[in-house]
């Protein structure tokens, strides 16, 4: 009864709380001032027809290499926790036969997601989306693969060569901002171009490359790590 | 119209909520919660929003299911 009683009087404090936020709420008309001056300035001193990945990559781009090492110490951890010993591993685990249409259907698409992927990576200066949207794309083009054949192995020497080269090389793009441009991350140390053209917004196409792949690599390595941690033996 | 959509987007997440919650089996509650990211992703695409669309998508509708899925065979073998 008690118990219940504290439910309801939770339940009622958080009902108190959200309509006094529902009650002072009102939409914004006009845009604020830190929003109305990337509206306004954005396009001419970054160059990138998509504004979205403009403030991502240049304004806020330390924020951007923030989440990607968040992302990174996520797959070193789960690395690290679901290790499994020799001794533990079973030779051949029971893998549930997969069906004709998955596996000759896996080997159409697969390709098609990974060239979609690399597109939205390269294209995230022009159009919606960008490294991390195209790196979960190609994470989910790898996993199609290891759900059409559950036995493969991801090579983590490959996986963590392309991570490391392409975190060493964003981080570089950063420096070099420093040296050649404004700050640390600034993308104007390559000529902005034509505005709207693939070749364009300075750096940006080359960080949302080297973030794609980062991230496509961490994310790969995080369903190879679950995925061969399947091969434990049942204790 | 747009109204009319995002109502049926929203019902059909709150269902697939609460599928998710109270279901007796496992692989449905998981794919219901796929579910859930999936209409949150199209709102998010009528909200004029396609880049948190595009990775609500990938992530959460389709890594996220994956590894729970991983997770609940996982659990099924040591449970034997």
């Amino acid at each position: 009864m008690i118990k219940k009683l504290l439910i309801v009087g939770l339940l009622t404090g958080l009902a108190f709380m959200f309509y006094g936020l529902l009650i002072s709420y009102n939409g914004n008309e006009t845009l604020t001032g830190l929003g109305s001056y990337y509206a306004q300035n954005g396009a001419r001193e970054v160059g990138a027809a998509n504004l979205v990945s403009a403030i991502v990559v240049t304004y806020r781009g330390l924020d951007t290499l923030g989440e990607v090492t968040i992302l990174f110490l996520a797959a070193a951890i789960i690395g690290f926790v679901l290790k499994l010993k020799k001794d533990e591993v079973v030779e051949a685990r029971p893998v549930r036969e997969t069906s004709e249409l998955l596996t000759s259907a896996s080997q159409v698409i697969v390709p098609v997601i990974f060239l979609v992927g690399v597109y939205i990576f390269i294209n995230g200066h022009l159009t919606p989306g960008g490294g991390f949207q195209g790196g979960a794309v190609i994470a989910s083009g790898v996993l199609l693969m290891l759900l059409a054949n559950p036995t493969m192995h991801i090579s983590h020497n490959i996986v963590a060569t392309i991570e490391s080269i392409s975190g060493i090389a964003f981080v570089a793009i950063g420096i070099l901002g420093i040296v050649l441009a404004g700050g640390f991350l600034d993308n104007r140390l390559l000529p902005l171009g034509e505005f709207g053209t693939l070749l364009s917004a300075g750096a940006i196409p080359l960080i949302y490359i080297f973030i794609g792949l980062k991230v496509g690599a961490e994310l790969s390595n995080i369903i190879g790590t679950i995925s061969y941690n399947q091969n434990e033996k049942p204790n | 119209m747009f109204i009319a959509i995002a109502i049926i987007l929203a019902i059909v997440s709150i269902a697939g909520a609460i599928m998710a919650i109270h279901h007796k089996k496992l692989s449905v509650a998981i794919i219901a919660s796929g579910l859930v990211s999936l209409t949150a992703s199209v709102m998010f695409l009528l909200l004029a929003a396609p880049d948190v669309a595009l990775t609500e998508a990938s992530i959460g509708s389709g890594l996220t299911t994956i590894i729970f899925f991983y997770a609940l065979n996982k659990i099924r073998n040591n449970h034997d």
